[in-house]
């Protein structure tokens, strides 16, 4: 929950003499990775899918965090995406007998690809088109999903999605492949914190900050924000790689356009722009539902009501809401020290 | 040829229904820069709150529609505005287009909740008959469509280019700052065109329920097709959303009877990255200046 510009302040970073390079976002990933390895034991088969699913969606709201919250852009496809990785994956590995490293690998290219091929003609006019072109495209992907029977199997979808092994050991277990699921989200997540901390990073924080300014400051606009909604959306294909295998069924309903709504609102309710936010809003998103079993499908509406009042009161979600909290513990204790 | 002119019928229908909801989407982005994502769940929802109103307060027909209008207009006309826009539209343009996504999830989900996850029929005011015109069998139902949305938007246009309030509202739109220099009260001219918006919507939703039937799911191809219509027609034009969702509810029927009813919803999509890619403005659009 620290954003990295107000990290840098803080006097404590030199008394502890860590390498320059860690931070405390890299701890917390690095303790979580370590927490959530462990987690599961004795929670038998459905907590720890729940597990899993929370972290497969985090990795698909880390994509969209990337777009929206550092290079300040509305995709309304991100579940399209995660779709589209997903039957890729389920497609090549089941029909095709591909495994499913390569699989994974070539959902994210595609994902990739067709974020640039989308993203290219809607932000050479201006942002807020490529939310209609994504828009589009959601409806289009979806249509695809449900019609195209020989290929995606219709509203049947996809059984018997097989999971992969590691260096010959099975992953076919629930833990087994929470654990899986854990390194493979730690990757992407680190991947991702190296990104927005590299220069390269650093200009999409401008480009959300002020376009035009970072603009005349020599920063590519149009190829950044490109490259990043490409990322994005690159990152919702890594997901549907991962949830195919885990769910072992897919269908079109997860993929529709009111998911990719809400992967937008677990953004923001995390807080959009800070690097652990995309955890806490899929913990609201994907685990909270599971405990709040009796609220039933009004969770939607609580869900989306949270939102809205998180949105109107504090627009940083709950990392900001947590950073106010630090900042006034902590400004606290150094006025005593 | 009768069946063509039958399934052009349809399509100016259906497009009537669309530029109904296009005009409030553009008039009310044009005002506050509010993109409202939820305005297809605003077609939607009227027909399920004058349902309800007859159900629950056991009121006639035209009770329960003026009480579920009365409704309607005050919550998500005024009470929009004042309750999440204004709030909002401070942090920016993005995180309010972010709370009309919320907004939708929680109108689609409250009329299935609330109301039905069912279709239901929607009393019609005029009767389900087809006429003969030059052997084409024509729907009653469809001719008052376009009799109906064709009089509200006309008495639309005549109101803000013809009236002073409405020439005063179109001075909000088009330069909020200089308006208020020249006195005019901005801020209650932009709570009106959410007022005319929430209004085009009931309009919208009471010539279309007849025939889609009242379902919470109705707000999704509507609201899509809306979106649709205003950048086809022009994002920034009140009668490019007109001829944008004309353009969009014949594509639309034409694309059902003669390329794929499965596919029918693919092509005003193609249609509008065509748009996109060769007249990004828009049909009747004008091009916008960059601002700071």
């Amino acid at each position: 929950m620290t954003a990295p510009a107000t990290h840098e302040s803080l006097p404590q970073r030199s008394r502890l003499s860590l390498p320059a390079f860690i931070d405390g976002s890299l701890l917390t990933l690095v303790a979580g990775a370590v927490i959530l390895w462990f987690a599961p034991v004795g929670m038998g088969r459905y907590g720890t899918y729940v597990l899993s699913l929370w972290l497969v969606m985090s990795v698909a709201v880390m994509g969209l965090n990337l777009t929206l919250g550092y290079a300040g852009l509305k995709s309304l496809a991100q579940a399209a995406f995660m779709g589209l990785g997903a039957y890729a994956t389920a497609i090549l590995t089941t029909k095709y007998g591909v495994s499913w490293y390569a699989a994974f690998a070539l959902s994210g290219l595609l994902t990739f690809a067709v974020g640039l091929v989308l993203g290219f003609p809607a932000l050479r006019v201006k942002a807020h088109y490529l939310a209609f072109v994504t828009l589009a495209f959601s409806t289009l992907i979806w249509l695809i999903m449900r019609n195209e029977q020989w290929l995606t199997g219709g509203v049947f979808g996809i059984a018997n999605i097989n999971r992969p092994e590691f260096f010959g050991i099975k992953l076919f277990g629930a833990l087994e492949f929470h654990r899986f699921v854990v390194v493979v989200t730690f990757i992407l997540a680190v991947l991702l914190w190296w990104m927005i901390r590299s220069p390269w990073g650093r200009a999409f924080t401008a480009l959300r900050e002020n376009p035009i300014r970072a603009a005349s400051l020599g920063v590519d606009t149009r190829t950044y924000t490109l490259l990043a909604f490409a990322i994005g959306s690159a990152y919702a294909g890594f997901a549907g790689a991962l949830y195919a295998p885990l769910v072992e069924f897919i269908d079109p309903s997860p993929f529709s356009l009111s998911q990719s709504f809400f992967l937008l609102l677990m953004v923001v309710a995390g807080g959009s722009g800070y690097l652990l936010g995309p955890f806490i809003g899929a913990l609201l998103g994907v685990v909270l539902p599971e405990w709040l079993r009796f609220a039933g499908s009004l969770y939607l509406i609580i869900f989306a009501t949270i939102v809205m009042l998180l949105l109107i009161a504090c627009p940083q979600g709950v990392s900001g809401l947590l950073e106010r909290g630090w900042a006034k513990v902590s400004g606290k204790a150094g006025a005593r020290s | 040829m009768a069946e063509f002119i039958a399934y052009l019928i349809a399509g100016i229908a259906t497009g009537a229904i669309y530029a109904l909801a296009a005009i409030g989407f553009t008039l009310v982005w044009q005002t506050s820069q509010t993109i409202n994502f939820a305005q297809g769940e605003f077609v939607m929802l009227p027909a399920v709150l004058v349902l309800l109103a007859i159900k629950l307060l056991g009121a006639p027909i035209w009770l329960g529609a003026l009480i579920g209008i009365a409704a309607f207009i005050l919550v998500f006309g005024v009470g929009f505005k004042l309750t999440v826009v204004d709030p909002m539209i401070k942090h920016g343009v993005l995180p309010l287009a972010i709370t009309t996504m919320a907004l939708s999830i929680i109108m689609k989900e409250g009329a299935k909740d609330g109301f039905s996850a069912e279709a239901q029929n929607f009393p019609s005011f005029v009767p389900s008959q087809t006429i003969q015109v030059f052997g084409a069998s024509i729907s009653l139902q469809h001719l008052a469509i376009i009799a109906v949305a064709f009089a509200v938007i006309g008495a639309l246009q005549w109101f803000v280019g013809g009236t002073r309030l409405g020439r005063q509202m179109q001075a909000t739109a088009q330069n909020p700052t200089v308006a208020r220099i020249l006195g005019i009260p901005v801020e209650r001219m932009v709570l009106l065109t959410f007022v005319i918006n929430a209004a085009l919507a009931v309009v919208a939703s009471v010539l279309i329920s007849p025939i889609y039937l009242a379902k919470f799911s109705n707000g999704e191809v509507i609201g899509l097709f809306a979106f649709i219509a205003a950048i086809v027609g022009g994002f920034n034009q009140v009668r490019g959303a007109l001829v944008g969702g004309l353009i969009v509810g014949i594509v639309d029927s034409m694309a059902a009877a003669y390329i794929s009813t499965q596919y029918r919803l693919a092509v005003p999509l193609v249609l509008l990255v065509v748009i996109i890619l060769l007249k990004p403005e828009g049909l009747m659009g004008r091009k916008e200046e960059r601002r700071v």
